[in-house]
C-alpha cells in the first residue's frame, strides 16, 4: 500500500515539476518573441534572410545560365554547318570524309541507334527478371545485398569498364568468333553491363511501389505467385519499367570513353554483329583534337544532333509518366 | 508587391548573365588578341618585342618546347605557337599573318612561287607496324598501300599466315594520317572498314593485341610491343630517314618571308637550327637534320 502511495506522491511531485518547467521554458519562449517582434519591427531582421535568398537565387541562376550557354554555343557553332550542307544530308549521307569536304554522320547515326537498342536487347530482360527476383522472391537479407552490389556496378567509371572490354572481352571475341574483336558485339556487351544497374534500381523501385493490397487479394483469390507477378505486379508497375528502359537508353546514347574503346571507330553501318562501328558520341571525342574549322562545326553538329536525341527522349520521359499517373488514377 | 519581386528577379538574372560575359570574354579575348609582330629594338642587342608561329599539328608540340626555351633565354621576347595545319601555316606565312609559317608536308609548286623562304628543321618518320609474331618482316610501298585500300584482305596473299588482315588506323584530321596518305595512299581513301584509333599509342597498343593486324605510327613511338616492316628493303631508322631511302619520311618546315626581315623570326630559326635546338628536336621525337 505505502509503496503505491508514495509512487503516487513521487508521480504528483514530477508532474509538478514538469509543470513548472514548462512555464519556465514558456516565460522564456515570451521573451524570444518579443525579441523577434522588435527585430521584425527594425529591418535588421532582413538582412541575413535577404543575403542567404540572393545566395541560392543566384546559384539557380548561374546553373541555369550555364545550361543556356551550352545549348546557344552548341547550336550557334554547329547549325551554320547542318544549313550549309542541309539537315537530309547531314543525317543521312553515309559519306564522312570531312578534309575532303564531306559531312555525312548517317552512319554514326544509325551506328548510335543500333548499339544502343543490342545493349538493351539483352541489357532489358536481364535487368528485369533480376529486379523481380530482388522484389519479389529472394529473401529481403538476399535482397539488401543485391541492391549494394547493383550500386557498385553502377559505380564503376565508365574507363574501366571500356578497359575491361578491351582486355578480356574484345579477344575473346577475336579467338573464338573472329573478326578484329573490336565490334558491335562487344560495345553490346560492356554497354549493356553499364546500364543494368539503371534499368535494375528503377524498376525494382517501380515493382516495391505496387500496393500490397494488390499482391494480397491476388493471392487471397487464388492465384499463384508467378500469376500474381506476370498479371498483376508488371502491368501495375509497367510505367516505372518503361522509365527505366528510356532511362537506360539515354545513358547508352550518351555513353562515349568505354564504346570507343571497344567498337573500332570505323564509320561505317556495321553487315554483321562483329563489324565495327561508331556513334555519334564517339565521333566527337575522336576527331576534336585535331579538328578546325568546318571540320569542328561538324563536329558541333553532330553534339547538336545528339542534344536533340536526348531532349526527345526526356520529352518522352515525361509523357509516359504522366500517362503512368493517368492509369494509376483510374 | 509582386511586381517587386520580378524586378528582383530581373536584376538577378542580369547579374548572372553580366558575370558569365566577364568570364567568357575574359576566356575569349586571349584568342582573338591580335598577333603584335614587329621588332622594338630598344637601343641595345636585346630582342624585344613579339612573334607569331602558326601551321602544322604535327609541328606544333616540337614549336612549343622550342619556344619555350628560347623565351627563357630571351626574357624580352614573346613566342605565341598556334595551330591550323599545313596548309593553314604555309597560308598565314605568305599574307603575313603568322611571323614564321610551319609545315609538316613539302610545299607544292604555286606555293613555291609566293616568295618564301623554306628552312628545314626536323624529318619524321612514319613506321609501319604489325603484331611481332607476324612472320613478315617486309613489305613493298605498293601492297601496303593495297592493303589500306581493301584490296589485300589476308596475310596469306603477301606470304604470311593464313588470317585476315586488321587494319588499324589514325582519324580524320590527323598530321600522321595525312602524311600517310599523301606519302603512302597517294591521296586514295582508306579502306572504309579499318580500324580507327585517335592516338599514336593507341594504334600501337591495338596492334601489339592483335596478331593479324597492321598499323602505322611515327618513328619515335615504335618499341618492342610492335614490329616495324621494311619498306622496299628499307628498315625504317635514322640513318635511313636522313639519306632519303626510307621513303614514308616528311620533313618539318619552318617559311618566312624573303622580302620581311624580322630579328627575332630569324635569331629563332637560328637558335632551332643550332645543336642546342637540333639535340630538344630529338629529344622531342623528330630526327634531326644533322
Amino acid at each position: 500500500m505505502n509503496g503505491i502511495i508514495e509512487g503516487k506522491i513521487t508521480a504528483v511531485k514530477q508532474h509538478n515539476n514538469r509543470e513548472e518547467k514548462s512555464q519556465i521554458l514558456q516565460a522564456k519562449a515570451g521573451r524570444w518573441e518579443r525579441i523577434l517582434v522588435i527585430l521584425r519591427k527594425s529591418k535588421a531582421r532582413f538582412i541575413p534572410e535577404i543575403l542567404v535568398e540572393r545566395l541560392l537565387m543566384l546559384s539557380a541562376v548561374v546553373s541555369i545560365m550555364a545550361l543556356l550557354l551550352i545549348s546557344v554555343f552548341i547550336f550557334s557553332r554547329g547549325v551554320p554547318l547542318i544549313a550549309s550542307v542541309g539537315l537530309g544530308d547531314f543525317l543521312f549521307s553515309l559519306e564522312w570524309k570531312p578534309i575532303q569536304g564531306k559531312f555525312g554522320i548517317g552512319a554514326m547515326f544509325v551506328g548510335s541507334l543500333l548499339l544502343t537498342s543490342a545493349s538493351l536487347a539483352w541489357a532489358v530482360p536481364l535487368g528485369l527478371l533480376t529486379a523481380i527476383f530482388m522484389a519479389e522472391i529472394a529473401p529481403p537479407p538476399v535482397g539488401r545485398i543485391m541492391t549494394r552490389m547493383v550500386s557498385l556496378l553502377a559505380g564503376i567509371p565508365s574507363v574501366v569498364y571500356g578497359f575491361f572490354g578491351l582486355v578480356i572481352i574484345v579477344p575473346l571475341i577475336r579467338n573464338y568468333l573472329g573478326g578484329t574483336g573490336m565490334s558491335v558485339l562487344a560495345g553490346a556487351i560492356i554497354l549493356g553491363i553499364m546500364i543494368l544497374p539503371t534499368i535494375i534500381n528503377i524498376s525494382r523501385d517501380a515493382i516495391q511501389a505496387v500496393p500490397l493490397v494488390y499482391k494480397e487479394s491476388s493471392l487471397a483469390l487464388g492465384a499463384s505467385h508467378y500469376q500474381t507477378i506476370g498479371r498483376l505486379i508488371l502491368p501495375a508497375a509497367s510505367s516505372g519499367i518503361i522509365t527505366a528502359v528510356v532511362l537506360a537508353m539515354g545513358r547508352a546514347i550518351g555513353e562515349t570513353m568505354a564504346v570507343v574503346m571497344v567498337t573500332g571507330n570505323a564509320a561505317i553501318i556495321p553487315d554483321s554483329l562483329l563489324a565495327p562501328l561508331r556513334t555519334m558520341t564517339s565521333n566527337i571525342v575522336l576527331e576534336m583534337g585535331y579538328a578546325a574549322g568546318d571540320h569542328q562545326a561538324a563536329l558541333f553538329a553532330t553534339g547538336a544532333i545528339l542534344f536533340i536525341f536526348i531532349l526527345l527522349l526526356n520529352l518522352l520521359l515525361n509523357f509516359i509518366r504522366r500517362a503512368g499517373k493517368r492509369y494509376a488514377g483510374n | 508587391m509582386y511586381s517587386e519581386k520580378l524586378r528582383r528577379v530581373g536584376s538577378f538574372i542580369i547579374l548572372g548573365l553580366l558575370l558569365l560575359a566577364l568570364v567568357f570574354t575574359s576566356a575569349c579575348s586571349k584568342n582573338l588578341s591580335e598577333p603584335e609582330s614587329g621588332v622594338k629594338n630598344g637601343g641595345n642587342d636585346e630582342l624585344q618585342g613579339s612573334i607569331t608561329i602558326a601551321g602544322s599539328t604535327s609541328v606544333q608540340p616540337f614549336t612549343e618546347v622550342l619556344a619555350e626555351e628560347f623565351q627563357s633565354k630571351n626574357p624580352g621576347v614573346k613566342i605565341n605557337v598556334q595551330g591550323g595545319g599545313s596548309s593553314q601555316g604555309i597560308e598565314t606565312a605568305i599574307s603575313g599573318a603568322a611571323d614564321i609559317g610551319a609545315s609538316s608536308r613539302e610545299l607544292k609548286d604555286e606555293e613555291k612561287k609566293a616568295g618564301l623562304k623554306e628552312t628545314t628543321i626536323a624529318l619524321d618518320a612514319i613506321a609501319i607496324v604489325v603484331h611481332p609474331s607476324n612472320r613478315l618482316g617486309e613489305l613493298k610501298m605498293e601492297d601496303v598501300r593495297n592493303i589500306y585500300l581493301g584490296n589485300i584482305a589476308n596475310w596469306k596473299e603477301l606470304g604470311g599466315a593464313d588470317a585476315p588482315i586488321s587494319i588499324v588506323c589514325r582519324e580524320e584530321g590527323s598530321g600522321t594520317r595525312g602524311a600517310f596518305e599523301e606519302i603512302v595512299m597517294n591521296k586514295q581513301d582508306i579502306f572504309a572498314k579499318s580500324l580507327i584509333q585517335n592516338s599514336t599509342g593507341a594504334v600501337r597498343t591495338t596492334v601489339a593485341g592483335d596478331k593479324n593486324a597492321i598499323g602505322f605510327i611515327s618513328l619515335a613511338a615504335v618499341n618492342q610491343d610492335v614490329k616495324a616492316l621494311k619498306i622496299d628493303g628499307v628498315l625504317p631508322a635514322v640513318d635511313n630517314v636522313k639519306n632519303g631511302s626510307y621513303k614514308i619520311s616528311r620533313p618539318f618546315i619552318y617559311l618566312t618571308r624573303t622580302a620581311s626581315d624580322n630579328k627575332i623570326a630569324d635569331s629563332f630559326i637560328e637558335f632551332v637550327l643550332s645543336d642546342e635546338g637540333q639535340n630538344i628536336l630529338g629529344n622531342e621525337g623528330a630526327i634531326s637534320i644533322k
